[in-house]
């Protein structure tokens, strides 16, 4: 065999090797080195002397990771839930054969081209108690309302449920219309031709025809809520005091401003297995329909 | 499944005229829910616009959503060329560079790479393909915290600790798991007969690969720069994890100047620097939606 | 023009532990057209791979103009292939599609436009020259598709049912193109179709596949006045072979019809091999029925008539013999009507036996 012969028969190893070792190293040696961190008592630097689990009885002891984890817990479900059924029932409604779809769906999906730093400093703006919604409404002749849940430990959760909401809402829309837009015309005018009323041919017919798109976007939500960081820092800082810590922010202060590095690693494994249980069953079952070329 | 079509259909039921109502009724509802919805929506983009063209003393007399009466643009020249940010006072204009320092050359390296990395998975039948694709696609989704540790590590090994190529390289090892999903399930659309003629005509690989599949493939082309842009621009994490002082992109800068300064908060500065560092990414949104939404489409695994 | 002849040696091919192709083993001479012809999934597609390179096979070896092929590249091989889909490059122009082998050989532009557009002359697509794929309809895009294989004036050309996306006029005028375009060329010639017609009108060899195992090869009147087995059989010709059960009786001279009271005798070229007793299918093809005249010297058989379909050159007729049901092909003009009794000659000269059990030829 010819010497260029030989180098196109291996040019597709060629081309691919660089990239996979990158992700070998960068994605699943960083995961290794990262697990095996969390087993260690690194502080301010990486040493491995093994430690057992003692990093993770430390996190499920710290009281600023239960917090993380129950805001996790109140901020997921809200999110995923709040996002899911606006999200629904925009592209229910725009699947309406309604004038300036376009238009419409622009407008619900832009807060999705923005960094989520920019979303979190617009709604510290907007939900600002002295200048902010408040202050419109006050302004607009209801003097007695107030609004300060930015500023409230126990509500400042929620305005980051808000502005999450607001962000991912016209992604949601967008997935869920495309499942929409596949549902067999067919069937429904058959069951309309059958009498069925609107409302059941919603709920009998066209939701459960959308279970696909329901998994994609419960996937995608919680891959998002899971990961959400920026926003949280732009937003509130974590604040105040501690109120709005999550896993995200806790790692990432543990790790670089804490000099805790074992207990950081620690928590992003944490994270890594919560999102791992969630992804890699989609992945699968999205992987296995693949037709084997 | 209109309403149209829908109620269509009911008609030839029943009698037509309380159905016209309902569906007069209907359309109302309909159109009544989006215009109010959309309004809610594009309520923060306005109220940014708008305060971030107001003076301070206006903010205070006026509400978030007040057209500004005395229209200015000093909040923006101030946040664009001399706000304080950290120890240096130059605004953002630098860190604006900084973000397009990084964006383009990441953008375009992960690019190419997962063009030719799609083009193998796609085209290439070997042992444990199926899997290897599998470990790329689970990158795609990996809590990016588990990588930040080892990474700066490895950072301050290749001496580009606290800089802008540092940046790009980490945007690019993260970005190429997304470029090669996007390739790869674009190229395997393409019917196999076209590779096996090229074959027979005598072409290599690079041959299929610039002259056969590169003009076909600028649609996905689009959809992964535009992908890649705006998720490199956006970011924040590996942004203040790994860059330093001057070096900083724009979303770690907005940060710094609204949550770090002191006195009392000049929130038409915070929103006109909100808006600098949104602009990039709102303009290609306005001039390429159809890919943005595509992206997010294929970005969602969904082919 | 250059030609060559094609062995293909005890091939074997599977894809894991699915077996596609079971030791296929063909030979054609110089200026050949072959057609492989069976059901789809049979591994016509998967054979022709082979041929062409794009495939390895598992073990067999396939020799052109004598020499093995092991190891080449399809491009060294010195074939050109035409495929179903026509697999035209989308962003290249006609004349860039057609002469894109070339280019890849690196022949000069000049020689290489020259060559193009003779191609282009000869398959009357000059004018589609600057046009691109998506440009085309289906009948140009086949012709460009060919012109692409013609081109590199190759030894071998190899088609994989390059007609079947067309509609079936442009099927019918692009078959008697491409037997043409074989004559004036000379070529040898590798078709693939799952198209029976197709085979018996183009072929000079074809090879019966089924369940990549080959169930017969040889000439188009080989294949269909003797057939092999009862698949190639029911499998070549439309209406297909009438096949009727029956037993062998009185010493191996006579037939008893099964599920019928009606008898003939054994046809001559099989008594010496139906022993008494033997359960065997008589085949008839529905074109060797004929209405009987009173002088017939042939066998004949009383048929009730039960359906009549003119088709213009030829009458189909669904006639019933006891339990069996038997078409015939009749003349224009013959004088049939539904419902009567009528007596028929059957052409036993070229009636086939197949053994019940096996399906295999006696
Ligand atoms: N790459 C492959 N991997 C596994 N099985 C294959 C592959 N290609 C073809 N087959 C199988 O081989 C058989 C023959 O296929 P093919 O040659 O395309 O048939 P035909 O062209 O006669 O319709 C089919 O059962 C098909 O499923
Ligand atoms: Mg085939």
């Amino acid at each position: 065999m010819s010497l260029s012969k030989r180098l196109g028969k291996i040019m597709p190893a060629i081309v691919l090797s660089p990239s996979l070792a990158v992700v070998t190293l960068c994605v699943y040696g960083f995961m290794a080195y990262t697990a095996l961190l969390s087993f260690t008592d690194s502080k301010m630097f990486a040493r491995f002397d093994f430690v057992g689990w003692r990093q993770y009885g430390r996190l499920f002891e710290s009281p600023r990771w239960i917090i993380a984890i129950e805001n996790m817990a109140i901020f997921g479900t809200l999110y995923i839930v709040c996002a899911t059924c606006l999200g629904l029932f925009i592209a229910i409604l725009i699947d309406q054969r309604i004038r300036f779809e376009g238009v419409f769906r622009a407008v619900f999906l832009y807060p999705m081209a923005l960094s989520f730093v920019v979303t979190g400093v617009i709604w510290q703006w907007l939900l600002n108690p002295g200048l902010g919604l408040e202050h419109m409404m006050r302004e607009l002749g209801w003097t007695s309302f107030t609004f300060q849940w930015l500023i409230e430990p126990n509500r400042a959760i929620y305005t980051i449920v808000i502005a999450g909401v607001w962000q991912v809402t016209g992604f949601v829309m967008a997935l869920f219309l495309a499942g929409l837009r596949g549902v067999d015309t067919e069937i429904l005018r058959a069951a309309r031709i059958d009498g069925a009323p609107i409302h059941k041919v919603y709920t009998r017919i066209i939701i459960p025809a959308l279970r696909p798109a329901f998994l994609t976007v419960f996937v995608i939500e919680a891959h998002l809520a899971i990961k959400s960081y920026d926003l949280v820092v732009a937003l509130t800082k974590g604040g105040p005091g501690v109120s709005t810590e999550l896993p995200s922010t806790f790692m990432y202060s543990m790790t670089f401003t804490r000099n805790e590095l074992a207990v950081g690693a620690a928590s992003a494994t944490v994270m890594l297995v919560t999102l791992a249980s969630i992804i890699i069953p989609y992945l699968y079952s999205e992987l296995r329909h693949e037709p084997t070329t | 499944m209109s309403l149209q079509l829908d109620a269509e259909s009911a008609a030839i039921l029943s009698p037509g005229i309380d159905l016209r109502i309902s569906r007069i009724l209907g359309r109302y509802f309909v159109y009544g829910c989006l215009v109010v919805l959309a309004a809610i929506f594009l309520a923060p983009l306005i109220s940014m616009l708008f305060t971030s063209l107001k003076s301070m003393d206006e903010i205070r007399s006026g509400n978030i959503l007040s057209f500004p009466k005395a229209l200015t643009f000093e909040a923006w020249q101030h946040v664009w060329g001399s706000a304080c940010i950290g120890v240096t006072c130059g605004g953002l204009k630098g860190y604006f560079g900084n973000s397009f320092l990084i964006v383009v050359p990441a953008t375009l390296i992960s690019v190419g790479f997962g063009a030719l990395n799609g083009f193998v998975f796609a085209n290439w039948r070997f042992r444990g393909d199926h899997i290897l694709f599998g470990l790329i696609l689970f990158g795609c989704f990996i809590p990016l915290q588990i990588v930040l540790i080892p990474m700066a590590g490895l950072l301050g090994v290749l001496h580009l600790a606290g800089t802008i190529p540092g940046l790009v390289l980490v945007h690019v090892v993260y970005g190429i798991c997304f470029t090669t999903m996007f390739f790869r399930n674009y190229f395997v659309t393409i019917p196999a007969e076209i590779f096996k003629a090229a074959r027979i005509d005598g072409a290599g690989f690079w041959a299929v690969f610039v002259r056969i599949l590169l003009p076909i493939s600028w649609p996905i082309v689009m959809v992964s720069i535009i992908w890649q842009f705006t998720g490199v621009w956006n970011d924040f994490l590996f942004g203040v994890s790994f860059a330093a002082g001057s070096s900083q992109p724009v979303t770690v800068a907005l940060n710094n100047l609204v949550n770090t300064s002191t006195g009392t908060k000049a929130y038409n500065e915070d929103m006109a620097a909100a808006m600098i560092a949104a602009l990039p990414t709102i303009i290609i949104y306005v001039a390429a939606g159809r890919y943005f939404l595509r992206g997010l489409m294929a970005g969602a695994v969904k082919g | 023009m250059k030609m060559a002849n094609l062995a293909i040696n005890h091939i074997n091919k599977s894809f894991g532990n699915l077996t596609v192709l079971k030791d296929i083993d063909i030979a054609i001479e110089d200026g050949e057209f072959l057609v492989l012809v069976g059901p789809s999934g049979c591994g016509k597609s998967t054979l022709l791979s082979i041929i062409a390179g794009l495939d390895d096979h598992t073990s067999g070896s396939i020799t052109i103009d004598g020499k093995s092929v092991q190891g080449l590249e399809p491009k060294e091989r010195d074939i050109a292939m035409v495929f179903q889909s026509y697999a035209l490059y989308p962003a290249m122009t006609v004349e860039q599609n057609i002469g894109f082998s070339l280019e890849m050989s690196k022949m000069p532009k000049p020689e290489r436009l020259e060559r193009v557009g003779k191609v282009a002359d000869l398959l009357q697509i000059r004018h589609l020259l600057k046009r691109r794929p998506g440009q085309l309809s289906g009948g140009q895009r086949q012709r460009v598709a060919m012109g692409r294989a013609l081109v590199r004036e190759p030894k071998i050309f190899l088609f994989d049912e390059p007609l079947s996306n067309l509609d079936a006029k442009l099927r019918v005028e692009m078959r008697t193109e491409i037997k043409k375009l074989h004559q004036r060329l000379g070529a040898t010639i590798v078709y693939v179709t799952h198209d029976q017609i197709e085979a018996m009108t183009m072929a000079t060899r074809i090879a019966v596949m089924k369940d990549g195992i080959l169930q017969q090869f040889g000439t188009p009147e080989d294949i269909y006045d003797r057939p092999a087995n009862v698949f190639v059989a029911t499998f070549m010709g439309s209406p297909p072979m009438n096949l009727l059960p029956a037993v062998i009786v009185d010493g191996s001279q006579g037939l008893s019809i099964q599920g019928a009271d009606a008898m003939l005798p054994v046809p001559f070229s099989a008594v010496t091999r139906a022993p008494q007793g033997k359960k065997v299918l008589l085949g008839i093809r529905p074109e060797w029925l004929s209405l009987a005249s009173t002088s017939t010297y042939q066998p004949t058989l009383d048929l009730y008539v039960e359906v009549v379909e003119p088709t213009g050159p030829d009458i189909f007729v669904a006639l019933r013999l006891g339990e069996r049901e038997i078409m015939g092909r009749l003349p224009t003009g013959s004088r049939t009507r539904v419902g009567e009794k009528a007596r028929f000659a059957v052409d036993l000269s070229k009636a086939v036996l197949f053994d019940a059990e096996t399906g295999i030829a006696i």
